[in-house]
């Protein structure tokens, strides 16, 4: 555990970009034979019985229900909300999923859609999703956008040109900015908080986990609300090793700073045991406290029904087909 | 449920079929021993009896070597390489076939966890006799001249830490330079070595090629004593390894010793830290901490001593204590009474000597032998736990301030059988290896084996190296 960072030294860290570059250069390093062996030990737990009733459920209340692409429709996120909001419409039991994940020019749609006061929250990405590769000036105002269409929570990108480049500072103020956009303009809606900030790394760029661990406290120091794994557009996107190594980060920078951080794998978790085994992951990592779809949550869209598909399994004892789960 | 506690997830027993009594196996039979006499193997997670085992007597052990040296002389030795090659391929199949089984039955005797048992141990003893296999007909370049010959007859003697594991260290190797054996299990874990016979009788191994005998101490000596024997192997205590090194002075019988340790984990302040507390973790509370090359002594950079105690006391609390074949459990039960009772005893002298003891809250089972994972903090050199092979989940923990004092530190014992380095700084592990006398350093991990990689130790961890090249060098010899 680092030993616990006041605001003086907190904000002599974020004061230069050479502050912040020996401060993330400082972290202990990440093994990469180690971390992955540690992920890898994890996915064998067995999770059985009432503990997987357990698990699936959870893992249907903290899914991100997600569409991203240039071809969505208003029809199809109307349908996407409908699900959000009863995943199964056969079963009032099923718990509602965390939110639905959109573009800006949808959220609007997908707001209307779920009601006003819906507990389905409604993201949207932003800052030039999904490579972030506008100016600065334009991501503000993407960002400014969609919060005023009522997004709850911006899914930002990093600019991992700079990360890479070890232009951090750059990254820390483009994060800054986004955070400051997401504050909602007075009286244009409920809590005056502002949108949460999701902060996508795209770890499938980021190429070693020593940068996964440094960017993580980046975006939690510039802060973050969430740190997210992936775009879904690039191959890889979430990996357990990965999120193992962002439960640590959030895990430490809470013990740190004594703020919590939340955690969003995305993309590539299809099935009801990978979904499991990311629960398994932050069970035994950061701890049954992120256990909680305020602060972990899923990135995914085929996930649902596979999970509502094992869900009727384990209470009926047979697999329905396909035809049984609606479309999203 | 409001938290998401694991629900039991037992493998099943169905897939193993543990008969009521066990005969010995000689010359490719199962048979009663002479004198009729047996002992109980138990189940170390519930105190069942799972079977009575044919104990062992002078004349039994001399009918094995009997069978042992006939085989030799007149099928195994006469086999080219090639053949033998491939009937240790053909058990390496079997066993993999058959892993489940294995597996299940290792943790039903031993007591180790199902995770291990089945994604360790079976996994490796297939690995070491693919390995060995593939020696067999490249004897000429082990090393050991143009035509290097076996020995003839091996006595081996096998510990019950890892009992299927340290019978395949013992007899794909010798198989391959084209000896044949006698191996006694452990008094507590012989059922895997039997079902072992069983794979024997199965690949269609020649009668007499391995023969397995099972009884106490008293067998284990009057094996490794008996003239028959060309080439003595033994894993277990420096205490029992002097008594053989005692027995075979002078005479023709050549020995190999695998022995205690009291490794030193050296945690240098630049280590990846997350990855070096789950290598702590891993090298002394992996299989209960019934390893000799368990790394029980943590050294720990003054520098970062608080905050890794810190990191693997909150780590320690996630240990999943409890039955052997729950899927989901970390740390299995202690073999046996005996074991529980030395390590119970060390840990009461750790406290009367002023170390400060600490272990995460856990619930035992009520019936079994069951020791929770044990920190041992304020630990001095002048310590007993220090010093002496608890092996058991017990951790001392020292401090150092320089790679030199760490250096210092982890030779001061009479072991050298392993030793951990955690550090970043590739020349750091390069200049501790130099120096750490110990036969395995593990850089930025711990507890990895190999079936290529010799192991063994120096000075009262033993002599002579199982494993890769090294291993095949001690059944043979050069020609004379």
């Amino acid at each position: 555990m680092l030993s616990a960072l006041d605001d003086a030294r907190l904000s002599d860290i974020t004061s230069s970009e050479a502050s912040l570059r020996r401060f993330l250069h400082g972290l202990p390093g990440v093994d990469q034979v180690g971390a992955e062996a540690r992920a890898a030990m994890l996915a064998t737990r067995s999770i059985k019985t009432t503990a997987k009733q357990f698990a699936i459920d959870l893992a249907i209340s903290m899914i991100d229900l997600t569409t991203l692409e240039g071809q969505d429709t208003p029809g199809k996120v109307r349908a996407l909300c409908a699900k959000a909001l009863r995943p199964d419409p056969s079963d009032r039991s099923v718990p509602r999923v965390a939110a639905v994940c959109v573009y800006p020019d949808l959220v609007a749609t997908a707001k209307e859609a779920l009601g006003a006061g819906s507990d389905v929250k409604v993201a949207s990405v932003a800052t030039g999703f999904p490579s972030g590769r506008t100016s600065l000036a334009v991501k503000e105002a993407d960002t400014r956008d969609a919060v005023a269409a009522g997004a709850d929570e911006v899914d930002m990108v990093i600019d991992r040109g700079a990360f890479l480049a070890g232009r951090y500072g750059q990254v820390f103020d483009e994060i800054v900015a986004v955070k400051q956009a997401c504050a909602r303009a007075h009286g244009a809606n409920d809590d005056g908080a502002g949108a949460h900030l999701k902060v996508i790394l795209e770890t499938g760029e980021l190429a070693t986990y020593d940068n996964v661990r440094r960017a993580s406290w980046l975006a939690m120091l510039a802060g973050a609300d969430f740190i997210k794994t992936s775009t879904g557009k690039v191959v890889p996107a979430a990996t357990l090793p990965v999120t193992l190594v962002m439960l640590e980060a959030v895990r430490d920078f809470r013990d740190a700073i004594g703020r919590q951080v939340g955690v969003k794998p995305a993309g590539g978790i299809r099935t009801s045991k990978d979904a499991i085994r990311y629960l398994v992951l932050v069970n035994e990592t950061a701890g049954e406290d992120w256990l909680d779809p305020d602060w972990f949550r899923l990135g995914a869209s085929s996930l649902l029904n596979d999970l509502l598909m094992q869900r009727q399994k384990m209470l009926t004892g047979r697999y329905a087909g396909p035809d049984y789960f609606t479309l999203d | 449920m409001t938290k998401f506690e694991y629900a039991p997830a037992p493998e099943s027993r169905a897939i193993v079929d543990i008969k009521s009594s066990y005969g010995l196996f000689v010359n490719g039979e199962f048979a009663d021993p002479v004198d009729g006499s047996s002992f109980k193997s138990v189940n170390p997670a519930t105190e069942e009896v799972l079977a009575e085992i044919a104990q062992a007597g002078h004349a039994d052990v001399d009918a094995a070597v009997q069978a042992a040296r006939r085989a030799y002389d007149r099928v195994w030795s006469k086999l080219s390489g090639r053949d033998r090659g491939k009937y240790l391929f053909r058990i390496a199949r079997i066993i993999q076939e058959r892993a489940r089984e294995l597996a299940v039955l290792e943790s039903i005797d031993n007591g180790k966890p199902i995770r291990e048992s089945r994604d360790v141990d079976i996994p490796l003893v297939a690995a070491h006799f693919f390995y060995y296999a593939g020696w067999a007909d490249k004897l000429r370049w082990a090393g050991a001249g143009p035509d290097p010959k076996p020995h003839g007859v091996a006595g081996q003697v096998i510990p019950w830490n890892f009992p299927l594991l340290m019978l395949a260290w013992k007899i794909a190797p010798a198989l391959a330079a084209g000896n044949t054996v006698v191996l006694k299990p452990a008094e507590t874990t012989p059922l895997t070595a039997l079902l072992f016979a069983e794979i024997c009788q199965q690949a269609d191994l020649p009668p007499g090629v391995v023969n397995i005998v099972t009884g106490a101490g008293e067998t284990g000596r009057l094996l490794v004593e008996h003239p028959g024997v060309d080439k003595v192997a033994f894993t277990g205590s420096t205490e029992v390894g002097k008594q053989i090194a005692r027995s075979v002075a002078g005479t023709t019988t050549k020995a190999t010793l695998e022995l205690g340790g009291k490794a030193a984990n050296i945690v240098f302040d630049d280590a990846p830290v997350d990855q070096a507390v789950e290598g702590i973790v891993n090298g002394i509370f992996f299989n209960q901490g019934h390893v000799c090359c368990a790394g029980s002594r943590l050294l720990v950079q003054e520098s970062v001593y608080d905050e890794t105690l810190a990191r693997l006391k909150r780590r320690l609390t996630t240990l999943r204590v409890g039955d052997p074949l729950d899927k989901n459990t970390d740390i299995g039960a202690i073999n046996s009474h005996l074991q529980l009772a030395r390590i119970r005893e060390l840990a009461e002298v750790g406290e009367a000597e002023g170390a400060q003891r600490w272990s995460p809250e856990c619930e035992l089972p009520d019936r079994g032998f069951w020791f929770p994972p044990t920190v041992f903090t304020g630990v001095t050199q002048a310590h007993r736990i220090a010093r002496e092979e608890i092996f058991g989940p017990v951790l001392s923990v020292l401090t150092f301030r320089t790679p030199a004092e760490a250096v210092e530190k982890a030779n001061n014992t009479p072991y050298g059988l392993s030793a951990g380095v955690w550090t970043d700084k590739g020349s750091r592990i390069l200049w501790m290896s130099q120096r750490l006398r110990a036969g395995v350093v593990w850089a930025n991990t711990f507890n990895r084996f190999d079936p290529t990689s010799p192991f063994g130790g120096y000075k009262e961890s033993g002599y002579g190296r199982e494993g890769g090249r090294h291993g095949l060098l001690a059944y043979l010899k050069a020609e004379d």
